[in-house]
């Protein structure tokens, strides 16, 4: 019987090394093509209609629009609609690899740790670039809370630096691990009802709840990922 | 004491902060739910906080059960 860890296997689909460093077209790679594709396919068929009172699916699209629209007209504030095309980019592709890999025999792109290493690191260093280049030097105020007395420096920036570079790490971890943690125990579970036969219902019922359990942490970590990167953002922006 | 003894040991150590997340995420929502019964007009400004202090703790407990995966399997 396959180990429930075994669906987070590499597997190569066209190898190819350049000067050393693997390339390959890999599972991964392959999934990550399908999400960008069904988002494309999604948001261009759902709007070519173009009703004024939209279908099913042109109002699904408007709807993604408009979530993630206000999320950053309410977190950033006015000067963040120049990022609105990033965070959405960055909500429909975790979204979408969230969702993809609950399907039966895919791969979730996000359950490995590099890549949502990846899209943290993305978001951290350019959310600090961000803050450096509208703020110069006053950027590194923000590191020494307004309306502190004077006397806790010491104490107070060197715990608000470390929370602030703990941020790439606690952004790409809870993404992984979630995603890792989930699918791992729906794998587990399922072994269960194979194993147990007829009295297999009772860990089918579990699984069932799982299931349902796993679509919406799916749903519920791109939206976290997409908030916190909006409040980041705003904290860059605003330096508070 | 054998190394996968003090493993196992240090494994189910690890996990004993899970106890701190379960009050957690019990606040967050008896926060929500009373302010909803105060207030419901405010539940649709209110639930997006709640799930992302939900997400928040939830992050918590990943964090200890990776350690305790780490000391497992490490």
């Amino acid at each position: 019987m396959a180990s429930p860890l075994q669906q987070f296997e590499i597997k190569t689909i066209a190898s190819a090394h350049v000067g050393g460093v693997n390339i390959s077209f890999t599972n991964s790679s392959l999934f990550m093509l399908i999400a960008i594709t069904a988002i494309t396919a999604f948001l261009v068929i759902g709007v070519r209609k173009r009703a004024m009172v939209p279908g099913r699916l042109q109002s699904l699209a408007e709807l993604s629009y408009e979530f993630i629209a206000g999320l950053v007209r309410d977190n950033v504030g006015h000067a963040g609609r120049a990022y609105f095309p990033f965070i959405f980019t960055l909500f429909m592709f975790i979204l979408f690899c969230n969702t993809i890999g609950l399907i039966p025999y895919t791969f979730t792109v996000t359950s490995h740790i590099i890549v949502t290493f990846a899209l943290a690191a993305v978001v951290f260093i350019g959310v600090t670039i961000i803050g450096i280049a509208r703020h110069r030097m006053k950027w590194f105020s923000y590191f020494f809370p307004p309306g502190a007395p004077l006397y806790m420096a010491p104490l107070l920036v060197p715990i608000e630096v470390l929370s602030y570079l703990a941020r790439p790490v606690t952004l790409s971890l809870r993404l992984f691990a979630n995603m890792m943690a989930g699918h791992t125990m729906l794998k587990v579970f399922a072994g269960f009802v194979i194993a147990l036969g007829l009295f297999g219902v009772a860990p089918l019922v579990i699984l069932i709840a799982l299931y349902m359990l796993e679509l919406i942490v799916a749903v519920l970590q791109a939206f976290v990922f997409t908030i916190l990167t909006c409040l980041y953002l705003h904290d860059a922006l605003h330096l508070h | 004491m054998s190394v996968e003894a003090a493993k196992l040991i240090g494994a189910g150590l690890a996990v004993i902060g899970l106890a701190g997340v379960g009050v957690g995420i019990g606040n967050v929502f008896s926060a929500f739910i009373t302010s909803v019964a105060r207030n419901p007009a405010a539940q649709a400004t209110v639930f997006p906080f709640t799930m992302l202090g939900f997400a928040l703790v939830e992050a918590i407990a990943l964090f200890a059960l990776l350690i305790a995966f780490l000391i497992l399997f490490g």
